[in-house]
């Protein structure tokens, strides 16, 4: 047959490169391929900064906070301490309300948990740069979102407890919450769903005319989904008022980010291709998160459109409770991991600012882990799914359509609730 | 039809600022089969506009505006089409009032041109309706005269949940009985054709008794309406054709009644046989009427292959295969 060339003698067998992390259980953890550059070091951009100008800030690493607590460069200026305290309060509670919902699980009070253990600062750190109106398209690993607008703890446990006066009235898996009045869109468990209708909603606000902004959430695995980039597609073909936040902490599950493509490029540095200006920040600096949010916020309400934040972090508990990580990564990976822990970090700024003392701090912690208990305490008497007393079966058959059709009328009938 | 669709679209435009179209090629060009032409001129490129091709983009974008407080009224360019954004319908859109408790909803309409009869191939002439009526939350219709489409595509619009709104493209320029050697009749010279202006809605919860009869019962919807006529009127036999016009909800007490009179039951559609939306019906009517039958149910269906091309008036059912099912269901 003709159309083709010839082998030739050199030709070598092709192979399939799968990556790998650079440790397992039993080895040494290992961060030394990636560059934590240097608190300080990267400037603010001018707010309509260009997608062509952003290869700097997608590329390296935004930092305020050095490991000894002190802040350095542009993005430092203008915190208020006000603002970093009540950031600290939130992420305090948010680990306080993860640990006591980790133990209830254990205990078998509920089905199914997700903590968010390390990676507090971000949806706490971006929401305080947030107004009234504006709408989270979260994952499940933002509860700091809702914590730290004061959104009821008894609420979220009732909701994780399945009972009859969990919100969602028990069909939802728990953690998957939805607060509209608090600006936080109904949590799927399907991923990535919510990025291209994050995007849709900021579109709406565009269409009407209005000053509302969205702010979209995904975690590293869950950007190779095709619905990432549809939506990365739509916001730079309608520029609509979004911060699209990817939350890099390192792992999905068991698959380290190198399978969703993490060791080709930054994640941030993707979005420069559909011409949607990227930063990428450490997320374990509270003081970074919070500046770099409010440029981003300030951004988008001034109609500049969207931009990508990638929040590096790192996820220090299971992915659930019904996993197990000492199967698959080294066990001290989390304690070494070069950006620390954002409590921790925020904290030791505080105090050597000397906007809090060490008894203070301990205090916030013990508060926190009171008003836990309390709350558990009183979640667990309305009731536990875990023990049979969860939501009515009743409420299987409302809220499908706003006009239950026939079927579902004798369905219901049926099923004598 | 055509018309039709693109004069609800126009009322419902003007009278609900919240209304918003968007999909391939509606906006400037108006859709490839027109339905949207002139309505981006009329109302501005922030109502009515093009998207890109995804469609799990389009129906994903459509969610967050509904979520917003928009109600968008969004194309896909063909009912092959919809399965990148099957994961957004079924999960998403058709679960955000449940799994919210109704803080959220999502009103939205898809439009979708459906079934066979053009020479499309396998990816311009299949019939999805039953991935959709499988799935809790969403409401699936399918409209077979001018009139029905544009009454209830503003009932559609003014839904307060996902509807999956199936448009048969073989009947959008007129109707089709299966005779395809015949010259197509338009709309125009058709006594279904006429549309009253203005504003009207047709309500989904109410079949359609087409052809009044008495010996068996022919539940059909879309094109198949017209074919399960001519079959009728071809066999001498004297069939009650019912058009569904709406799946899900259904309409269950005219089907049975129909059934409990002419104690037979022909079911027509043009998706494959095994696993649609008719082994539904099957099943409902033998639950429903079991002892009115006096003939096993019979379905007439698309053949269980993929849709062919050259080969397309064996596969869609014909007045001849329907014949056939009414001469069998009255002889056993």
């Amino acid at each position: 047959m003709d159309g083709h060339v010839p082998p030739t003698a050199d030709d070598v067998p092709l192979r399939l490169t799968v990556p790998e992390p650079a440790g397992r259980p039993g080895d040494a953890p290992d961060f030394s391929h990636i560059d934590f550059g240097k608190a300080g070091a990267t400037p603010k951009p001018a707010l309509d900064l260009a997608a062509a100008e952003a290869a700097p800030f997608a590329n390296s690493l935004i930092r305020v906070l050095d490991n000894d607590g002190n802040a350095h460069g542009m993005w430092a200026d203008g915190l208020e301490t006000d603002t970093l305290l009540k950031g600290l309060r939130a992420m305090v509670r948010t680990r306080a309300f993860d640990a006591r919902m980790v133990k209830a699980q254990r205990q078998g009070k509920t089905s199914f948990y997700i903590q968010c253990l390390g990676e507090e600062a971000v949806g706490v750190g971006q929401q305080l740069a947030l107004r009234q109106g504006d709408m989270n398209f979260a994952t499940y690993r933002q509860q700091g979102i809702l914590i730290v607008q004061d959104y009821p703890v008894l609420d979220l446990m009732n909701q994780i407890y399945s009972n009859e006066m969990d919100p969602l009235q028990g069909r939802q898996l728990p953690i998957l919450y939805s607060a509209k009045d608090y600006g936080f869109f109904t949590l799927s468990g399907n991923l990535a769903t919510q990025w291209p209708q994050a995007v849709g909603w900021a579109m709406a606000s565009g269409i009407k005319g209005d000053t509302k902004i969205a702010s979209a959430w995904i975690g590293d695995g869950a950007t190779a989904e095709g619905d990432w980039h549809a939506g990365m597609v739509f916001a730079s073909v309608y520029k609509p008022p979004i911060i699209l936040n990817i939350v890099n902490n390192q792992w999905a599950i068991s698959s380290f980010q190198g399978i969703a493509g993490g060791l080709s490029a930054t994640f941030a540095s993707r979005s420069l291709g559909y011409g949607v200006p990227a930063l990428r920040v450490d997320g374990n600096d509270f003081l970074a998160v919070h500046a770099v949010s409010r440029w981003a916020v300030e951004r988008a309400r001034r109609g500049y459109g969207p931009v990508l934040i990638e929040w590096l972090t790192y996820r220090k508990g299971a992915h659930s409770t019904s996993d197990d990580p000492s199967r698959y990564r080294p066990t001290e990976e989390g304690d070494v991991w070069p950006l620390g822990d954002p409590i921790h970090r925020l904290r030791d700024h505080l105090v050597k600012a000397g906007a809090l003392s060490d008894a203070d701090y301990t205090a916030m912690v013990e508060t926190a882990d009171e008003e836990m208990r309390k709350a558990e305490a009183e979640a667990e008497a309305t009731g536990l799914v875990g023990d049979g007393r969860g939501a009515s079966a009743k409420h299987i058959f409302t809220q499908v359509y706003a006009d239950p059709p026939a079927r579902l009328l004798s369905q219901r009938q049926k099923a004598g609730v | 039809m055509i018309e039709a669709l693109r004069e609800a679209q126009d009322i419902m435009l003007e009278r609900d600022e919240d209304v918003v179209i968007y999909g391939q090629d509606v906006g400037y060009f108006g859709g490839v089969f027109r339905v949207t032409a002139g309505l981006q001129e009329k109302y501005g490129t922030s109502r009515v506009f093009d998207a890109p091709i995804s469609e799990g983009g389009i129906v994903g974008t459509a969610i967050g505006m509904a979520a917003y407080g928009l109600k968008p009224c969004i194309e896909i360019q063909f009912a092959d089409y919809i399965f990148p954004a099957y994961d957004q319908i079924t999960q998403e859109a058709a679960r955000i009032r449940y799994r919210s408790n109704g803080q959220f909803t999502c009103p939205m309409v898809i439009r979708t041109p459906t079934g066979g009869g053009i020479f499309g191939g396998q990816t311009h002439s299949q019939s999805p309706e039953a991935c959709f009526t499988h799935v809790s939350g969403v409401k699936v219709v399918i409209p077979s005269t001018p009139y029905d489409a544009k009454g209830m595509l503003i009932t559609a619009i003014e839904d307060p949940d996902p509807v999956i709104f199936l448009e048969p493209k073989r009947l959008y320029n007129g109707p089709f009985d299966g005779h395809h050697e015949k010259p197509l009749v338009p709309w125009s010279k058709h006594p279904d054709g006429h549309v009253p202006e203005g504003y009207y809605t047709v309500p989904f919860e109410k079949a359609e008794v087409r052809r009044p009869g008495a010996d068996v019962t022919v539940l059909a919807y879309g094109t198949m309406v017209y074919v399960a006529e001519a079959a009728a009127e071809e066999m001498g036999i004297d069939a009650e054709v019912l058009d569904l016009r709406s799946l899900i909800p259904l309409d269950l007490e005219t089907i049975i009644s129909s059934i409990k009179k002419t104690g037979r039951c022909v079911i027509v559609h043009e998706a494959t046989l095994t696993g649609g939306f008719g082994g539904e019906l099957a099943a409902l009517v033998q639950e429903s009427a079991f002892y009115h039958l006096e003939a096993p149910v019979l379905r007439v269906a698309g053949w269980d292959t993929p849709y062919p091309h050259a080969q397309e008036w064996a596969y869609l059912p014909s007045p001849r295969r329907v014949g056939q099912a009414l001469r069998d269901v009255m002889e056993a």
